[in-house]
């Protein structure tokens, strides 16, 4: 299969903290890969880095080839490198079918003077964004909750919103920030089939996340960050059997702390 | 739908009959010409904070709106004064000024956001009167004055506006140049929010980071409201240079500003009309004040924080929620 993403020797330093050290993976064309690892372990600074939201001290990050790191947030999505939040983050005050329409302005035909003149373009653009808009919101389940206001929304469906965000900007790679936080056991599990369908129709999809079983269930590859550092890589079942891995969540053999 | 339209088309007719035909008519029924300036000052500092407003837009609270007004006074009257300049040319070269100059300095301060974008527009207008006061082309504090009233405009020989000075009633003149820039800038206005460009500024209000992962170029788009805003602010700062014939370091001042922000405030800032009838209600209101004197200022003030108080949304929810029963 061939590499959609490549992160190649990426360090991130703030002052004297070395947040993410020369780390390097590359995600596959229609794969889901999961970055997992403890509390400050850099995930969240590496998920950053990919979506370019930070700018890597040294390395970098390739996009099918093309070098994407350092590049602003809003061009690096239009090259197809599109992350959802951590945070319930959308746009609370739109209605729900809006904020999805909105997200498709990376598709847009008409320029800025094309919307203010209501140009042909810009006309066409609405119609067409109307109605990828409602199927995605079909595919995510929201469509009952197109016209509600979107901070009205529960917790769950509010995190399926921000992936429809996502979805509408039609990415080569979704970067998911902890799809599963907060949710209960039927939450994650009616999450971990929708990202599934995501990879089904064709997208790639790399995710950071905490919850285990989850990951374990949804991902092809996982690779595993301690301290900055990646620490393994490989399947569910190799990563499972990981003595570095265990150690860096269950801490070390008991000799080794003196008892 | 359609029905909606002609609503909308009928509320525009009825507006444009009131301002350009009805008030005028009532004026000179009533025989109390003096309004005409009053109306005059309204519709203008309406253009000025209709600017603001669109800044609250994007999200940032703009308390410097003074600093272009003054800045577009004092480009239009020194370009008539010392380039000899027709007043008609330098209406919107001081409003491109304006826009230009607000590119380069909101460059860096839209970076900021909330308090800190707020906190540094306030100086803005400090600094453009202290700039006003000792740049040697602005006259200092002594000002520019005896400013000739604006000349007469034709193309091609064809004379649209007349010499403003062979009128006998200039102060009409001002009145319907003053509300037909009203109108085409409430118009551009309500076109721009209800464009996706509008959905665009709302997204940048609600959430920057999230806006920018879905691949709006924020600091474009913020800068873009930004030159707008400061076009308005211009164009209104050289009419009024343009009304008084003259143009000082204090001419606007961070007062103006603060009224500009006010203006927005009281309206609605969730409505594109909200500046317009905020800025009437507020000028006439503090004139309806005058009356009790040294306490204008206390009730005043009293009334504004009672209102936003009651009203977070403006003057304009009100109608909105009496709409939404019926």
């Amino acid at each position: 299969m061939a590499e959609m993403l490549e992160v190649s020797g990426i360090t991130k330093r703030f002052g004297g903290l070395v947040a993410v050290n020369n780390i390097s993976f590359s995600v596959r064309e229609k794969e889901i890969l999961s970055v997992i690892g403890p509390n400050g372990a850099g995930k969240s600074t590496l998920f950053k880095l990919i979506s370019s939201f930070l700018k890597p001290t040294t390395g970098e990050v390739r996009l099918k080839g093309e070098r994407i790191s350092g590049m602003a947030p809003h061009i690096a999505a239009r090259k197809g490198v599109v992350r959802t939040f951590q945070e319930t983050t959308i746009f609370k005050n739109m209605s729900v079918r809006d904020n999805v329409v909105i997200a498709h302005h990376l598709r847009s035909k008409a320029g800025l003077l094309g919307f203010f003149l209501g140009t042909g373009a810009a006309k066409a653009d609405e119609v067409a964004f109307g109605a990828s808009a409602d199927e995605i919101l079909a595919l995510l389940g929201l469509s009952s909750l197109a016209n509600e206001t979107a901070r009205n929304l529960p917790h769950g469906h509010l995190r399926a919103l921000g992936i429809a965000i996502g979805l509408a900007t039609d990415p080569s790679i979704l970067l998911l920030d902890e799809p599963f936080a907060g949710m209960n056991h039927d939450e994650t599990m009616r999450m971990v089939a929708m990202v599934r369908r995501l990879r089904d129709l064709g997208l790639t999809i790399l995710l950071v996340e905490h919850d285990m079983p989850a990951v374990m269930k949804i991902s092809d590859r996982i690779v595993v960050l301690n301290f900055g550092q990646k620490i393994a890589e490989g399947t569910p079942s190799e990563i499972q059997a990981n003595e570095k891995v265990i150690e860096a969540y269950l801490g070390s053999e008991d000799e080794a702390i003196g008892l | 739908m359609t029905r909606n339209r002609n609503m909308k088309i009928a509320s525009v007719a009825a507006f444009l009959a009131i301002v350009f035909i009805a008030v005028p008519a009532a004026i000179s029924g009533s025989g109390r010409f003096d309004l005409y300036y009053t109306l005059t000052s309204v519709a203008l500092l309406s253009i000025a904070s209709a600017g603001v407003w669109l800044t609250f837009y994007i999200g940032r609270i703009n308390i410097g709106q003074g600093a272009y007004a003054l800045m577009g006074g004092y480009v239009s009257a020194i370009l008539v004064m010392n380039y000899g300049w027709s007043f008609w040319l330098t209406l919107p070269v001081a409003g491109l000024f304006c826009a230009a100059a607000s590119v380069l300095i909101g460059l860096p301060i839209l970076r900021l956001r909330g308090v800190y974008f707020a906190m540094v527009t306030l100086v803005l207008t400090e600094v453009a009167r202290l700039l006003a006061l000792a740049l040697p082309i602005t006259n200092g504090a002594k000002g520019i004055v005896s400013i000739p009233l604006p000349g007469a405009l034709s193309v091609f020989g064809l004379t649209i506006i007349p010499d403003f000075a062979t009128l006998q009633n200039s102060r009409l003149a001002f009145y319907l140049l003053a509300v037909t820039l009203m109108v085409v800038c409430f118009g551009v206005m309500y076109r721009l929010v209800n464009s996706r460009i509008g959905k665009l500024c709302q997204s940048l209000q609600q959430n920057e980071e999230l806006a920018s992962s879905i691949g709006v170029n924020i600091a474009s788009l913020r800068i873009i409201a930004y030159a707008v805003s400061s076009f308005f602010g211009g164009v209104a700062g050289a009419i009024f240079a343009a009304i008084s014939q003259s143009i000082y370091p204090s001419s606007f001042t961070v007062t103006d500003s603060v009224n500009f922000m006010l203006n927005c405030f009281l309206g609605g800032l969730g409505y594109v009309f909200g500046p317009m009838l905020g800025t009437l209600v507020l000028y006439f209101g503090w004139d309806l004040l005058f009356q009790t004197g040294q306490f204008q200022l206390l009730i005043y003030s009293g009334l504004m924080i009672v209102l936003m108080l009651v009203l977070p949304n403006g003057l304009l929810s009100l109608a909105a929620s009496i709409r939404k029963k019926a």
